[in-house]
Order: structure tokens, then sequence, then C-alpha cells
């Protein structure tokens, strides 16, 4: 009898994450294509030790030609091996678990942090809203690439470290993002009856803002990966990010440049890697964009 | 127009000020002992003393900061600690280079950008235009490392019609301004699609067809002026971009401006000369936004100043 009035009952607040999602990004052909790849580096990630055909850190005698120099493609390392005569192949499956673990929780930290501080901004204005736009601001005038070269350059890079500081670096796009959206979302008639009604601001923020910038929030959040993806790779290439021997695509790079006139391969399967990644999730990125965006239907 | 030009001073100033807080809160927290580093190994604590003495390394923070802010103000960004050189001056010998390789990087940009974005949206929803903005994807998608190395590799090792790096000649410009350029013709490309699209839609364009002008008429008298305007004010913005970009592209190609200068501070730890670098970058970032923001309203009347 009591049951029925206690708030848990009450139907979910609706999201504006439209039904079917899935099934119209199928229906894409970049779509298709960006989330076929994104499982393949997944599932290659996930299922590494049972997928790369060696032990990624394990130099082998045969894997160096007579003069020491790297092997090319061939029968038995099918991707060449690098200059320690290591499988490029496991090291680049390996190394999907870097760039990987990094877009995921680097990403997922900037989400939260920009996703908190705009809506923060957005709903209470005031001081709340000028403290924290104005160092958004702050932030957006840092070159994000410096700035993460002076971080990483303090800490000693890891594999964490390296994921804070991009997440350090890159909230700042999605706070302008949701920040905007709250704030025109805090005026509409809808939170003011709530507002009237006596709800809670915990109540308010997340069940009613929050589920409405849903959308914002993943495809913001989708091309954020690709974004730290990227600067997962120039750190570890410039050697400030992930360090050798943990395989990451960047690194990769970095180790064997200097024979990339006589062994390409070790430059071109890591980059064509990094760039089949980022661009998987951009394309992923800007279909969601057009699938969930009402406004943009029929426009372009 | 005043007032509005006094507020946008004044925001930058701020936004300035702020910067240099947060770089000096950055220099503050370096573990590593900067009048050790400066001393070198062999110094005696007395030496190393007298050193932190003289930079102020022993006063309070307010303090240091306020000596930094003062050191600033007069164009002084530090020593850098082991080449024993004014950061100030290490920039400013090598900025030349890097003001070069970011206007061959704008001319690329725009010329490829440009061109993509303007056939896509006379290709509108076909083939062209599909291919047209994957590859511009593929341009935003590439770290610029990749790029260099890959075009190195192609142009120049086995086609050999450019030189393998450094700085002097056009031909040495070429690819380094390609590399840097790439990823902001990617962005050009979608933003002048759409900026295209909208105006051909306008009436204008349909007034202009119906008086029965030519269809290149059309489209280089009246639709590209209208489409360019939104477009070209993002130049100022671009700086951002290039900022970062060229750490990686000038370490690519051996190319002497700040970003290697920072690339190689990176690698001995000499924190100064990159938190010059990031200083002067931030600098030019704020000052581009600013440019931006006076040059839109004079270029496009329709925008109104807030």
């Amino acid at each position: 009898m009591t049951a029925d009035a206690k708030p848990e009952l009450l139907p979910v607040a609706a999201t504006d994450l439209p039904r079917g999602v899935l099934w119209r990004l199928v229906r894409r052909k970049l779509a298709l294509f960006a989330m076929v790849v994104i499982g393949i580096i997944v599932g290659a990630a996930l299922f590494a030790p049972l997928v790369a055909p060696f032990n990624p850190e394990e130099q082998f005698f045969e894997g160096l030609t007579l003069e020491g120099a790297p092997l090319p493609p061939g029968e038995r390392f099918w991707l060449g091996t690098d200059l320690l005569g290591r499988d490029l192949l496991s090291r680049l499956i390996y190394g999907a678990r870097t760039s990987l673990i990094i877009g995921i929780v680097a990403n997922g930290i900037a989400v939260v942090v920009g996703a908190f501080v705009g809506i923060l901004a957005g709903f209470f204005r005031g001081w709340v809203e000028t403290l924290l736009m104005r160092f958004t601001d702050l932030m957006m005038a840092f070159p994000a690439l410096l700035l993460a070269i002076t971080l990483a350059a303090i800490f000693q890079p890891s594999l964490w470290i390296v994921a804070m500081v991009i997440a350090m670096v890159n909230w700042v796009q999605m706070a302008r993002v949701v920040y905007t959206e709250t704030r025109s979302l805090s005026e509409r008639e809808f939170i003011l009856a709530e507002r009237a009604m006596g709800a809670g601001l915990f109540r308010i923020l997340f069940r009613h803002i929050l589920p409405h910038l849903l959308s914002s929030i993943v495809v913001f959040g989708t091309v954020g990966i690709s974004t730290t993806v990227l600067l997962e790779a120039t750190l570890s290439y410039l050697g400030i990010g992930v360090q050798p021997p943990t395989p990451s695509w960047g690194n990769i790079i970095y180790e064997n440049q200097t024979y990339f006139t006589s062994a390409p391969w070790l430059v071109f399967f890591p980059g064509f890697a990094i760039i089949a990644l980022a661009l998987g999730f951009n394309l992923l990125g800007d279909s969601l964009r057009e699938v969930l965006d009402p406004t943009q239907k029929g426009r372009h | 127009m005043g007032g509005y030009v006094l507020r946008r001073v004044l925001q930058s100033l701020l936004i300035l000020l702020g910067i240099s807080f947060l770089t000096f809160i950055l220099l503050y927290l370096i573990p590593a002992d900067p009048a050790r580093q400066i001393a070198g190994r062999s110094a005696t604590a007395q030496t190393v003393e007298n050193i932190r003495e003289q930079l102020g390394l022993n006063l309070p923070f307010y303090q240091q900061y306020f000596r930094y802010l003062t050191g600033l103000l007069q164009g002084d960004l530090g020593r850098s600690y082991l080449q024993k050189t004014e950061v100030g001056e290490l920039i400013r010998s090598r900025l030349p280079a890097t003001l070069l390789l970011m206007a061959g990087a704008i001319i690329c940009e725009l010329a490829i950008g440009l061109t993509m974005g303007i056939v896509a949206a006379l290709r509108r929803n076909t083939a062209t235009d599909t291919s047209l903005m994957v590859l511009s994807f593929v341009g935003v998608s590439s770290p610029q490392f990749v790029i260099g190395i890959l075009l190195l590799y192609v142009f120049s090792v086995q086609l050999g019609w450019f030189p393998i790096g450094g700085y002097g000649t056009f031909r040495h410009m070429v690819l380094p301004s390609l590399t840097l350029g790439l990823l902001g013709a990617g962005w050009y490309s979608r933003m002048m699609r759409s900026s295209m699209i909208d105006v051909l839609r306008q009436d204008f364009i349909r007034t202009a067809r119906a008086k029965g002008l030519k269809r290149w008429q059309v489209l280089f008298g009246h639709a590209m002026p209208n489409a360019l305007l939104p477009v070209i004010a993002m130049i100022g913005i671009d700086i951002g971009l290039f900022m970062s970009g060229i750490v990686v592209v000038e370490s690519v190609f051996g190319w002497p401006g700040i970003g290697q200068l920072a690339w190689q501070a990176i690698q001995r730890v000499d924190i100064p000369i990159i938190m010059g670098v990031t200083l002067v970058s931030a600098f030019a970032i704020v000052l581009g936004n600013f440019l931006a923001d006076l040059i839109v309203p004079l270029i496009d009347p329709r925008i109104k100043l807030r």
C-alpha cells in the first residue's frame, strides 16, 4: 500500500537516448565499418594471450639477421621483428591493451570530471560558474600537448600516470559542452516545476538534467577516446609516455625509428594501428551525433 | 566596440595571469632540485646553498611567485639549467623558424582543406562527398609523427624529391608544412563543406542563378566569398593546434624552431625551457583567440559583438 508512494517505484526519468540506436548505427556503412575495426582491436586486446603468436617480450635469436638488423615480414614472424628481435605482431596485439586501457581510463576520468564541472557551473551559476568556467578557459589556453609534456616530465611516467596526465588535459572540451547545455536546460519549465515542487538538488541534477545530457556525453565521450589514443601515442613517441618494455603503439615507433629507412614496417604497422583505432572512434562518434541529434536530422 | 575590445583585453590579461600562476605551481612542484642541477654533481653543499639563495628558492611561495611574475613582465623567462643561457634568448633565436613553418602549414591546410570542402559541398551526398569526408577523418585521426615519417619515407627516402630533414631552402619546407597542415586541413574541409552547403541554400544564390549568371560566376563570385568568411575567421584559433603540433613535427624533421627546443629540453628534463615554450605558446593562443574575436566582426558584419 505505502510502497506505491516510494519514489523508487516511480518510472525512471526518460532519457533522450532514442531506442534502437544500435540498429540505426549498424545500418550506416561507415558506423558499421568503425564498429568492426574497434571490435577487432578490442578482441585482440582482450584475448591477447590466445591470439598473439609469441610472447611480446621474448627476444628471438633467429629474430635478427646475421648483421643484427630486424627481420622483414615473413612466414615465421608475420609482420617482421623489431630491433631486439621481438615479434612485431605480438607486440602490436599487446600494445592494443595499452592504448585501450589508457583510452578508457583517461577518457573515462575526463568525461566524469568534465561533465561534473559543466553541470555544476551550468546549474548553480553565480560565483561557482565564474570560478569553474574561467578555470576551464585557462585550461583551454594551454597547448594540450605541451601541458601533458610538462606534467609527464614532472611525474615519472607509468601507464597510470600517463592516463592521469591525459585526463587532466582532456576534460576541458566536455566541460564546455555540458556547461552550455545545462545552462539552457536549467531554465526550461520542467526544471522550474521540479524546483517549485521542492525536489531535492540531487534529484534534479541526476534524474532530470543528467539524462538529457546523455546524447552529448556519449558523442563527445566517443570522439574523446580517439583524442586520448592519439595523445598517448604522441607522448609515447616522444619517450615520455608508456615506458618500454611494456609495448604501446607509440613507443614501438619511438624505439625503432632509427631503422625506419631500412625497416619501414616497424613504423608503418604500428602507425596504421593507431590511425585505425582513432579513425574508428572518430567515425563512430560522428555517426552517433547524426543518429542522436534530432535537430540535425535530414539537414545535410 | 571600444568597450568590447577593452573587456576582451582585460579577459585575456586575466587568463595570462592565471597561466603564469599555473606554470609557476608546476615549476614549484617539481621534485628535482634546480640548485643542485645547476651546481652540478661535484658541487659542495655550500655552493648549492649559495645558488639557492641567489635564485630565491628559499623564499616563501608567494614571494617566489612575485619574483617570477616581475621577471616575466620584463621578458625574463628564467635560465636554462643545463645550457646556462637565458630561456628568452633561446626562444627568440628559434622563433623565426617556427613562424615560417606555421606560415607554410596555414597555406597547406587552407589549400587542401578548402578545396576538399568546396568539392564535397558541390558533389553533396555522392560517393565523392563521402570519400572526401572519410579522408578528412583520416586526416584528424593520424598522429603527426606517423604522417611525418610516412611522408619522409615516400618522398625523401624512396623518391628523393625532398631533403630528409633540416632547414634552409623551399624544398626543406614542403614536407614539414604539409605534415603540420594536414590535421587542420581535415577540420577546414568539414567546416568549409557545411558553410558552403548553408550558403548555396540562400536566396541570393537563387537570384544570381535566376538572372542568368553562369555556374562558375555564381560559384566564385557569390557563393565562395560568403562561405569563406566564417571559415577564415578560425585561423586565429588554429594556433592552438600548431603549438601542440610543432613539438612533434620539428623533432621528426629536425626543424630548428621552438618545438625542437622543447623536445630537446624534454630529453634532458630542462624544466625552465619546457615552461618557457609552454608560456610563449599559451600567450600565442590567447593572442590568436583575441585577434580572431576582433577580426570576425570586421570581415563579417552580420556577426554581432557580445
